[in-house]
């Protein structure tokens, strides 16, 4: 077996090694010690209300994603742009960095609750502006990371070239922050993804995935709502990956894995 | 030999500390002004930019002046109780709070034991690693009904699972993912150079993980557990939403939100209360890093 | 008895791949107890693995060692030896102190016996007074000091050193060898060093091993004949000239071969 071919199937078997046992597992705990279906659905019947109902939720998931999509996208930009003038100019950032690390700290999904009553009901806005503020804050405080923790020599070296700041900017705090910037991403996109369904749970059109699993779940329906869960975790796994690969593919080399594991 | 030795500088920490305080409270009250502003120039019925209805409605019962929502605090919570809001609202917090204080311990153990487990052997890590990930994508809301239920059965030797350690749990569902995580990196984090010494002492593997390992994940597991602390404030909150638990923040913030349209100032005391939560157990958390890096040099940036 | 026997010694990394290494061949060294022994030679040419293997943190592939008369594995189990690095190595998060009385912590000493030996090493490398600081607040020099405090808590026998000195300027290099082979007088101890520096080999030992790479081995030993003890004055002395001298055209005789063989030598 080549080397490539095996580091691949030494990467990818233990995982799917794992998820097939847990399922098995999971189909056989509740054949065997014959669950209600309140309790536990199993497997097989999650699935096949899955295909029954995939045009559904396929529909929600559309809703969903596309809530935070436009939030990871319009953030993000927020985020950049933000922590450019922050950059720049060191006394705005003295004052918007304790209101962000304290935002951090609060679970400020709460304010959907606000921000729906700032807009008509059928509104996916606000569902979109609480993505944008979750994507933001992360960018920011990572992007801002990267453009500050540069090494003191390169800069020295630009200065010793009577470079401007904005030329500094340019070629030693923007390369250097690019790989933050990434990692900033996959925090962010399943965070997006997350913040969707949960600004969901406030009232508001119901016609996205978090809506229609809490109101399955409601009726009891655990399978149905079961369903609407595989949906979920398949769209935030493609923004994980999405993620995933541009990071790699924006960073040559490796970038946040550049560091050697010890075991 | 002249010998150089440096003392860490502790006043000018906490004059930092102090700055940082006094331009967060400036912050806030310019968003108090920029809110007060849109709301004085805003659209009253909200509006359209670009062609896109983005505006907010800025008449009085969707954003209520700033001293409304601060003065409506003094005001009883129901018409015709006796109890003011801010007594409900604090009450609220500290109920959630707790919570979410067991539901950050129990995922910090649990992210903690994961972390070992995938740092001894890296067939676990690549096994378990990606379904830890997926695991955060799963909403709460479907998870929240099966602990409970689940918890209803459990009984030990007479003692009744509780309803509100299913919010707890959920919290640290959300809680041990970014302790997992930063544990693994801090855990495999030290350098090869440290793993031969410790390998020319003929230490074991155990030996090796108290004395070499965690001590050099510190730096690593303490903004994980920052994350964790407010992770696990956001478990318990959306817990306490979906199983209908009683007695937290997370329960009166949807009761206000539906009484929004009469009473508009009263949601916003109810978050306000959900952020005074969120700032204590980044609080609580802080005080640990403190201590936990207490003989660590400081970090500089440029 | 000597204190450490290499015979026939072999390390081949990577067995049977493509990259292959053929780090060290047909060893053989026999160090008499209380001997300082050098090891020398251009990068690639075996003189860490060979110290590893000694320190049973390698397998041999082919020879023996023999350690005190016992494998390399049970003087490593019964401690036998300490070792210093070119990277000090000790942890952040402990005091000076704390850090020497690591491998006693290993071998569970009490916590007075422990403290007793940590303060009677620091006294040896002249830092009692640093007992509680922290590594991170002291210079590079005083770093090493304590890492050499540390290899020599357990009162080994053997002393194991892999270019410890590196990283220092020129001025604390010199001093530290000077404490060095005053340390070394006092306890008695054999002692393995590994460097780059020809004056520093000829400086502190009594035999330099001069070593080549590809396939790495032992190419020339010269005997440092310098009379009675080493001091400042040394490095004046004439017989330390000729021995640089003499090491230094063993090495060269190293790079001769590999030029006429055809190989670039770096």
């Amino acid at each position: 077996m080549s080397s490539r071919a095996a580091s691949i199937a030494r990467s990818a078997l233990p995982p799917a090694v794992f998820g097939v046992g847990f399922i098995a597992l999971w189909e056989l705990v509740v054949k065997g010690f014959d669950l209600k279906p309140y309790f536990l659905a199993p497997p097989s019947k999650i699935w096949q209300k899955f295909t029954e109902n995939f045009d559904l939720i396929w529909g929600a998931t559309k809703v969903s994603g596309t809530n935070a999509l436009v939030g990871l996208l319009v953030g993000t930009a927020f985020g950049i742009v933000m922590s450019l003038v922050l950059s720049r100019y060191r006394v705005l950032s003295d004052l918007v960095t304790p209101l962000a690390i304290a935002l951090n700290a609060i679970p400020i999904f709460v304010l959907v609750a606000v921000l729906n009553n700032m807009f008509a009901i059928t509104s996916e806005v606000p569902r979109r502006i609480m993505v944008t503020l979750v994507v933001y804050f992360i960018v920011l405080v990572n992007v801002a990371r990267g453009l500050t923790q540069v090494s003191s020599t390169h800069v020295e070296l630009m200065r010793s070239y009577a470079a401007s700041e904005v030329a500094i900017l340019r070629k030693v705090r923007v390369p250097n922050a690019v790989p933050y910037l990434f990692t900033a991403l996959k925090i962010a996109a399943p965070a997006s993804v997350i913040t969707a369904f949960v600004s969901e749970y406030f009232g508001g059109s119901q016609n996205g995935l978090g809506s229609r699993i809490a109101s399955n779940i409601a009726n009891s329906k655990n399978a149905v709502a079961w369903a609407y869960v595989l949906g979920a975790c398949l769209l935030g796994l493609t923004f994980y990956v999405i993620s995933s690969l541009l990071e790699g593919a924006a960073t040559p080399g490796g970038g946040s894995k550049r560091a050697k594991k010890s075991r | 030999m002249t010998a150089t030795v440096t003392t860490p500088q502790r006043t000018s920490a906490l004059q930092r500390r102090l700055r940082r305080v006094v331009l967060f409270v400036v912050s806030l009250l310019l968003v108090a002004v920029v809110w007060e502003v849109y709301k004085a120039i805003g659209p009253a019925d909200g509006g359209k930019i670009f062609g896109w209805k983005l505006l907010p409605r800025s008449n009085d019962n969707a954003m209520p002046h700033v001293w409304e929502m601060l003065s409506r605090y003094a005001d009883p919570e129901l018409r015709g109780s006796s109890r003011a809001i801010w007594r409900v609202v604090l009450a609220g917090a500290w109920f959630s709070f707790r919570l979410a204080l067991v539901g950050f311990f129990i995922g910090t153990v649990l992210g903690l034991l994961l972390a070992i487990l995938m740092a001894r052997f890296k067939v676990a890590e690549r096994g378990i690693l990606p379904y830890l990930v997926v695991s955060q994508t799963v909403p709460l809301i479907a998870l929240a009904p099966l602990v409970v239920s689940w918890g209803g059965k459990l009984e030990i030797f007479g003692w009744e699972w509780p309803r509100w350690l299913s919010a707890s749990v959920l919290g640290g569902f959300l809680a041990f993912f970014p302790v997992a995580v930063g544990g693994l990196r801090g855990l495999t984090s030290p350098p090869a150079a440290s793993v031969e010494l410790m390998n020319s002492y003929a230490a074991s593997w155990t030996q090796t993980l108290f004395k070499l390992r965690f001590p050099s994940a510190v730096p690593f597991i303490v903004p994980a557990l920052k994350l964790a602390a407010s992770s696990a404030v956001i478990g318990v909150v959306v817990a306490e939403i979906s199983t209908g638990l009683k007695g937290g923040i997370g329960r009166l913030i949807i009761e206000y939100a539906r009484e929004a349209t009469s009473d508009p100032a009263k949601v916003f005391t109810a978050v306000f209360g959900a952020a005074l939560l969120g700032l204590a157990m980044s609080g609580f958390v802080t005080l640990a890093d403190i201590y936990m890096m207490r003989n660590r040099p400081k970090e500089a940036t440029t | 008895m000597s204190a450490v026997e290499i015979r026939n010694v072999g390390k081949i990394f990577n067995v049977g791949s493509s990259n292959q290494v053929d780090a060290l061949v047909d060893v053989d060294l026999s160090i008499a107890s209380g001997e300082f022994v050098s090891l020398i030679g251009p990068s690639g040419c075996g003189k860490s693995t060979l110290l590893r293997l000694v320190a049973n943190l390698l397998e041999p592939t082919s020879g023996d060692i023999a350690v005190n008369g016992k494998s390399p594995k049970q003087a490593r189990l019964d401690q036998d030896y300490g070792m210093a690095f070119q990277q000090s190595g000790l942890f952040d998060w402990r005091s000076v102190a704390k850090n020497i009385e690591l491998p006693l912590e290993l071998k569970g000493w009490d916590k007075a016996k422990r403290r007793k030996r940590a303060i009677e090493m620091l006294e040896l490398v002249k830092l009692a007074d640093f007992a509680e600081h922290f590594p991170w607040q002291l210079s590079g020099g005083m770093q090493q000091r304590v890492a050499i405090a540390r290899a020599l808590a357990v009162h080994p026998q053997l002393l194991l050193m892999d270019e410890p000195f590196g990283a220092l300027d020129e001025m604390t290099r010199e001093h530290m060898q000077g404490e060095l082979l005053s340390i070394c007088r006092r306890t008695g101890s054999t002692v393995i060093f590994v460097t780059h520096s020809i004056p520093e080999a000829v400086y502190l030992s009594n035999r330099v091993v001069v070593m080549s790479p590809r396939p790495g081995r032992i190419t020339k030993i010269v005997d440092v004949n310098i009379e009675g003890e080493r001091t400042d004055a040394t490095r004046d002395n004439a017989a330390f000239f000729a021995g640089i001298t003499a090491v230094r055209e063993a090495l060269r005789g190293v790079e001769m071969t590999a030029h006429v063989r055809g190989i670039e030598d770096r």
